[in-house]
């Protein structure tokens, strides 16, 4: 059998890697994946702490997150679009003035 | 079984997303996420959420992953700068040294305090392997957190109308 904190530990390591990619990357679209990859981290501690207590509110907040998730990257994809039809590029770096 | 299912799992997991954040095409880092969402869905299963295994596949990689490739697909991203992950990506500007440096403290971190714990087992009675069932999730979704699962609906709605309003395009 595998431990709680062995998931855990998995948890923090995918969290640690979206964490890299939003820094490391010039690319909005994988900043936005590397976010997606940070939330499905989250998700899987919680499941795995609603298993280890017994409890279903674990699963139930995975789906929250999911739904938020989803409409997150609705809505920041349509800002990357908007973006790029004034720009014509996907670095992080162009975009660097509130009104143009 | 289940400890060699979930190394591979994890290992699939952990590999996918480096794959994800280490190379410059957006179209093959959508794919490894895929990738690294059904190996969470195995997890999921593993731990005996077959309801959250089923949402991650159908929701995550079937739903949010063809909105990102068809954006993807749609704007023609070329291949960005040369791959971040390098050591001469890693020595680029100081934000991005930092923030390497603080993801690695964070990973180090976490590792480091729960390997020091005593490990936690699950408990391996019925009553506890059938809290996830379908059934149950239903029941608690629609009852203690019904108003949670409306407003998520007006969330929805929102970030709906919000998406098509900011990508409209203007004249």
């Amino acid at each position: 059998m595998v431990p709680l904190n062995s998931y855990l530990i998995l948890s923090g390591i995918l969290f640690a890697i979206g964490t890299a990619g939003v820094f490391l990357r010039r690319n909005l679209i994988t900043v936005l994946l590397s976010i997606e990859i940070m939330l499905n981290a989250v998700n899987l501690s919680f499941v795995a702490i609603g298993r280890y207590l017994g409890s279903v509110d674990g699963q139930i907040i995975t789906f929250f997150v999911m739904t938020v998730a989803a409409a997150e990257a609705a809505v920041g994809l349509a800002l990357v679009i908007a973006l790029f039809r004034h720009r014509e590029t996907l670095s992080p770096d162009a975009y660097t003035s509130l009104k143009w | 079984m289940d400890t060699i299912a979930f190394y591979i799992f994890a290992a699939i997991a952990i590999l996918a997303s480096l794959g994800v954040i280490g190379q410059g095409n957006p179209m093959h880092s959508v794919m490894l996420l895929i990738v690294s969402f059904g190996a969470l869905a195995g997890l999921y299963i593993l731990l005996q959420a077959p309801f959250t295994a089923v949402t991650q596949i159908i929701i995550y990689a079937g739903a949010i992953m063809v909105l990102f490739l068809f954006v993807v697909m749609l704007l023609n991203v070329p291949r960005e700068e040369p791959v971040p992950l390098t050591a001469a990506g890693l020595l680029g500007p100081t934000t991005m040294k930092i923030g390497a440096v603080l993801s690695v403290v964070l990973a180090i971190e976490v590792v480091w305090g729960l390997s020091r714990l005593g490990p936690t087992w699950f408990s391996q009675d019925a009553e506890a392997a059938g809290v996830s069932s379908v059934a149950r999730i239903g029941n608690v979704l629609f009852t203690d957190h019904a108003f949670a699962f409306e407003a998520t609906s007006i969330l929805i709605l929102v970030a709906m109308v919000g998406a098509v309003v900011i990508a409209r395009r203007e004249h």
